[in-house]
């Protein structure tokens, strides 16, 4: 390549040739062209050797897409596919910049390699195999544009600019577009100089495909770039920063660490001045002076997003995880605090990891050197270690990652350490990671629910808030909510709900006391504390994450008989019933279960009832979504069985029996069962039945009766059970063959199965034909098996039931024999 | 020496120094041995003169500055005898191999303080470091195209600028001089400034080589 950007060699630039290209288009032979001033033409192709023939053999096109619109029907075809507005501009421009990538890759990625080259981005890094893994970016429209409107001799700065536009057009563009990418074509551009550096699309088509969670680069107003005192200040530094000896380089990152670097002005300037750069390419080199003193100003401007992505996207996340196998302990800490930083995003995290910087993380949490003088400076890395693994963990595969190299232990090991210092970040991976049932396992094994409790009533309200959160997800494990119990972390949870300010850590701790709730004996303790209490007291004024945690936990509490009256007597079943009318789904969830507890007393039922909480109830099970509708339905169970004059009340819904008839059409195995058992409570009243009856609920549930789910089969049973009592249902469901099913159950081995068949077998059996059926089944012995049972019902309903088909045969022996 | 003497020695040693065990004083006396054998052609006595610890530390710790080798030499050599003695070589490389940040302050300072000592102005100051910083450019002076004398005009420039942003941040009491109070202060701030006229410190890496090829020897 040459100093003026061409690669044709110089006997050939007189003739204003800029270089030569090889293109593999899907549909035709390779194409070797020539890239001009003048336009695009065909070239004699490669002769044997290195030469090419650079005799023109086709007509001249004035650039590089009408010469293949011209030649490839298949580019065409992908080209109309893309709404790709071309631009009149004087096409050689951009190929001043084609320069020195081979690349692979489909049509697409190869303007996107045109983005890259432009950026100034040849850095080399991992190619994929040709055209397998290349996800198309679809920048490229971006791109373009500005490309050419870019002039020849584009400065350091715009390209970032272009880069930044680029990644946020493209995450939104991505989902509309990647499905024409499929079939795109491959358009292979082969340097004729055999150039081997070429840079990566598929990292950014990937990443920028992952977008939750994500934190995104917010556009920055092109006004803001007023030359301020802090720009020239930066200028002026990064001058000597960019020349000099060692020496020079380090006073000049000294004084720039004067200027004020939280300032956003000051941040933008060493970006726009270029400094940015420079900064990490000092990164690159040997002088640990250097590496220091330009990390030490990278740690602190990368809390600003945009540097963030900016060093992501110059390499100097790569640099920086080599930088942690250096020997240089305090390098090796703000490289680890850097990483911290700018691992806040997905991408970023990614390539932390696909660069082995979680393996080197967790080795700074090992170091333990000789002596007691260096415990200081143990701490100090080890704590810069957790803190670049928390901004890690927010990706499920650096979890992953972390624990396959031994970070748990470690982890462990630094939790028992007192100071506030390094538990905020251990603790902060911990709860981050304890989303993953692999580290609640380790989590318990290795004995640290014992010290996250002993956490709890620290000082540090942030050690407290992720203690909290991570005994939240922990709690999700039977065992780890009773460990919790045995390391008395109870307490210290009710004690924190009174800090209501701090409403991030009041979330956390009402999650916790809300999982550790699920558990009964936990509510036993619960109760001494008086948290219940406390509780309700919440329900009002506080944002929805607590909300949803304080109703989550008072719905567990609710399970508890006293509670439920403590409920009432607190006044906390109005405010509760007032959420009913909420629209967050998770929120909706807990309320419904929480009014479902209530419900469960009489008393309170009556409360409810005049605060037409059943309606509310009702009308929730027309919420889209199923974890709603399913909840709602249990809470229906209990306020239906207790509430006075319910028949009548169900029946002033209207159009409500219908809706809940219908909701047995659902494909949600939990939203069946909880309907069945709402059906079967409505059932008891005869005029509900009735309705549902002519809602056709009949055929409705025989077509349920094949399932596998025990818990569906008990409810839908019952609920059999139920609707046998009107007209000819139990006909109805002979005729819809639902009984031979039904009889099947008896084989399930879950005892609340079989009692719930019985008694819908016994009120079957009143059919003559289903007695048959049932007979045919086998029914008869299995029945006198449960005839020995403990259970009354189920004894009652299986002597019935053998006492209907016995009568039945001996009916039908007398008539035959007289 | 006798066995017994080199035995007696390396225990005081030890007991006097903190940063290194008995092996490693062991191996560091072996070393100095090794160095004054080669010196006894230049000069004769107990230890070794500034040519041979120039080249020493420029192999080993590749400092190449020769004023500041000269500096770190007279660092040494505490009794300004002109020769290294083998509790001076023991000392000197603790601070410069092991030192806490205290003691290589400490050490730069006496580096630094002849200088002071004899002309404590601003304009010494500033001619220091201009020497220092011309020092490592002097290769782009000396060549002869007009082009590269621009440049090293430019440079100079700089070289002054840089010099004011230098006196700036570390003049804490803004009497226009560097005074050794204004230096610690500066360092206890930021230790990068530690090496703000010129580098006479060995980096770590070099520091981790040397004492492999040394204390690797030992005899176990």
């Amino acid at each position: 390549m040459f100093p003026n950007g061409c690669r044709a060699p110089p006997w050939r630039q007189v003739h204003g040739e800029i270089c030569y290209l090889v293109i593999k288009p899907h549909d035709t032979d390779p194409l070797y062209i020539t890239c001009s001033t003048a336009g695009v033409f065909l070239n004699g192709g490669q002769l044997k050797g290195k030469e090419i023939d650079y005799e023109r053999k086709s007509n001249l096109y004035k650039d590089i897409v009408t010469f293949l619109r011209e030649r490839s029907p298949r580019f065409v075809e992908n080209m109309a596919k893309q709404e790709y507005s071309f631009f009149k501009e004087p096409a050689h421009e951009n190929y001043q910049h084609v320069e020195d990538a081979e690349i692979f890759g489909q049509s697409q990625s190869f303007h996107e390699f045109r983005r890259m080259t432009v950026c100034g981005r040849g850095k080399s890094s991992s190619l994929g195999s040709p055209g397998q893994r290349l996800k198309p970016c679809m920048k490229w429209k971006n791109s373009e544009l500005s490309a050419s409107q870019r002039p020849k001799s584009s400065s350091d700065k715009s390209p970032k600019k272009d880069s930044e536009e680029e990644g946020k057009s493209s995450t939104v563009s991505l989902t509309t577009k990647k499905k024409a990418s499929g079939k795109s074509k491959t358009v292979k551009i082969q340097e004729a100089s055999k150039c081997k550096a070429s840079s990566s699309p598929e990292d950014v088509g990937e990443s920028s495909s992952e977008t939750d969670e994500d934190e995104q680069p917010l556009r920055r107003q092109e006004g803001s770039t007023d030359l301020s005192a802090e720009y020239w200040g930066v200028q002026k530094l990064a001058k000597y920063v960019k020349g000099g000896d060692p020496t020079a380089t380090v006073i000049a990152l000294c004084s720039m660490r004067d200027l004020n670097l939280s300032q956003e002005t000051c941040q933008l300037a060493i970006k726009d001045t270029g400094c940015l750069e420079v900064l990490i390419n000092l990164l690159d080199t040997e002088e640990i002076k250097c590496q220091t003193g330009s990390l030490k100003i990278l740690k602190e401007i990368s809390q600003n997003v945009l540097i963030r992505h900016a060093i992501a996207d110059l390499g100097g996340l790569e640099i920086m995880v080599k930088i942690l196998d250096s020997p240089d302990t305090d390098l090796k800490c703000l490289a680890a605090e850097t990483i911290a930083n700018v691992a806040r995003f997905k991408r970023a995290r990614k390539t932390v990891r696909q660069h082995g910087g979680i393996k080197r993380l967790v080795e700074l949490l090992e170091s333990i050197s000789v002596g007691s003088s260096c415990q200081a400076k143990d701490t100090e890395t080890a704590r810069c270690g957790a803190l670049a693994l928390w901004s890690c963990s927010r990706s499920t595969k650096n979890k992953k990652a972390i624990r396959k190299a031994g970070g748990i232990p470690l982890l462990a090991r630094w939790l028992k350490c007192s100071h506030t210092s390094i538990l905020v970040p251990i603790v902060g991976t911990l709860q981050e990671c304890a989303s993953e049932p692999s580290y609640r396992l380790a989590i318990r094994t290795e004995g640290m629910i014992e010290n996250l409790v002993k956490n709890l009533s620290s000082e540090n309200e942030e050690l407290q808030m992720h203690c909290a959160s991570a005994i939240f997800k922990c709690a999700e494990d039977e065992e780890i909510r009773d460990l919790v119990r045995k390391h008395e972390g109870l307490q210290p949870l009710s004690v924190l709900l009174d800090n209501s300010e701090n409403k991030q850590l009041l979330a956390a701790v009402t999650g916790a006391i809300w999982k550790c709730a699920i558990s009964r004996e936990n509510v036993l303790k619960f109760q001494e504390y008086k948290t219940v209490e406390t509780l309700v007291t919440l329900l009002t004024d506080q944002p929805e994450e607590v909300l949803i945690n304080v109703i989550g936990a008072l719905g567990e509490c609710c399970q508890e008989e006293e509670n439920r009256s403590t409920i009432r007597k607190c006044g906390g079943i109005a405010p509760i019933v007032k959420l009913l009318s909420a629209t967050n789904q998770a929120l909706l969830v807990n309320v419904n279960k929480a009014v479902g507890g209530c419900a469960m007393e009489p008393e309170n039922m009556l409360v409810i009832d005049s605060l037409d909480g059943v309606r509310l109830l009702w009308s929730l099970l027309k919420n889209p979504n199923p974890e709603v509708q399913a909840s709602a339905a249990w809470a229906l169970c209990p306020c239906v069985e207790n509430a006075k004059n319910s028949g009548e009340m169900v029946r002033s819904f209207v159009g409500g029996l219908e809706l809940i008839v219908n909701l047995l059409k659902s494909k949600d195995k939990e939203v069946l069962t909880s309907v069945c058992a709402a059906i079967a409570n409505i059932a008891k009243d005869q005029e509900n039945l009735a309705v549902m009856t002519d809602h056709g609920v009949v055929p409705l549930l025989s077509k349920l009766a094949n399932t596998n789910n025990n818990k569906l089969r008990r409810h839908l049973a019952e609920a059999i059970a139920h609707c046998c009592m009107w007209g000819s249902n139990r006909v109805a469901f002979g005729e819809t063959k639902a009984v031979a099913p039904l009889a099947r159950y008896l084989k399930a081995k879950d005892p609340l199965v079989h009692r719930a068949t019985a008694l819908a077998l016994y009120q079957l059996s009143e059919d003559p034909n289903n007695c048959v059926i049932m007979h045919e089944n086998g029914v008869v012995k299995l029945l006198l098996a449960m005839v020995g049972s403990t259970d009354d019902a189920l004894q009652e309903a299986a002597a019935g039931c053998i006492a209907n088909i016995r009568r039945l045969a001996l009916a039908t022996e007398k008539a035959k024999y007289g | 020496m006798s066995r017994k003497r080199v035995k007696l020695l390396v225990d005081s040693l030890t007991r006097s120094s903190k940063h290194f065990n008995k092996s490693e004083v062991e191996c560091l006396v072996n070393l100095f041995d090794t160095l004054v054998a080669k010196a006894s052609s230049h000069f004769a006595g107990a230890g070794f003169d500034r040519t041979v610890f120039r080249d020493t530390l420029h192999s080993a710790f590749g400092l190449t500055d020769e004023v500041m080798l000269d500096r770190v030499f007279s660092a040494f050599d505490r009794s300004n005898t002109g020769s290294i003695t083998v509790v001076e070589w023991v000392e000197g490389l603790g601070v410069l191999l092991r030192g806490t940040l205290e003691e290589k302050m400490k050490c730069k300072i006496d580096l630094y303080a002849n200088i002071w000592y004899l002309k404590p102005s601003k304009t010494s100051a500033n001619i220091h470091l201009l020497a220092q910083w011309g020092h490592s450019s002097s290769c782009i002076s000396s060549s002869s195209s007009s082009a590269w004398k621009q440049k090293w005009r430019k440079y100079k420039m700089g070289v002054k600028d840089l010099v004011e942003i230098a006196l700036k941040k570390m003049d804490y009491d803004h009497d226009g001089k560097l005074s050794f109070t204004d230096f610690e202060k500066a360092v206890r701030e930021e230790s990068l400034l530690l090496e703000a006229f010129g580098p006479c410190l060995p980096d770590i890496k070099s520091i981790i080589a040397f004492e492999q090829k040394v204390f690797r020897e030992t005899p176990k």
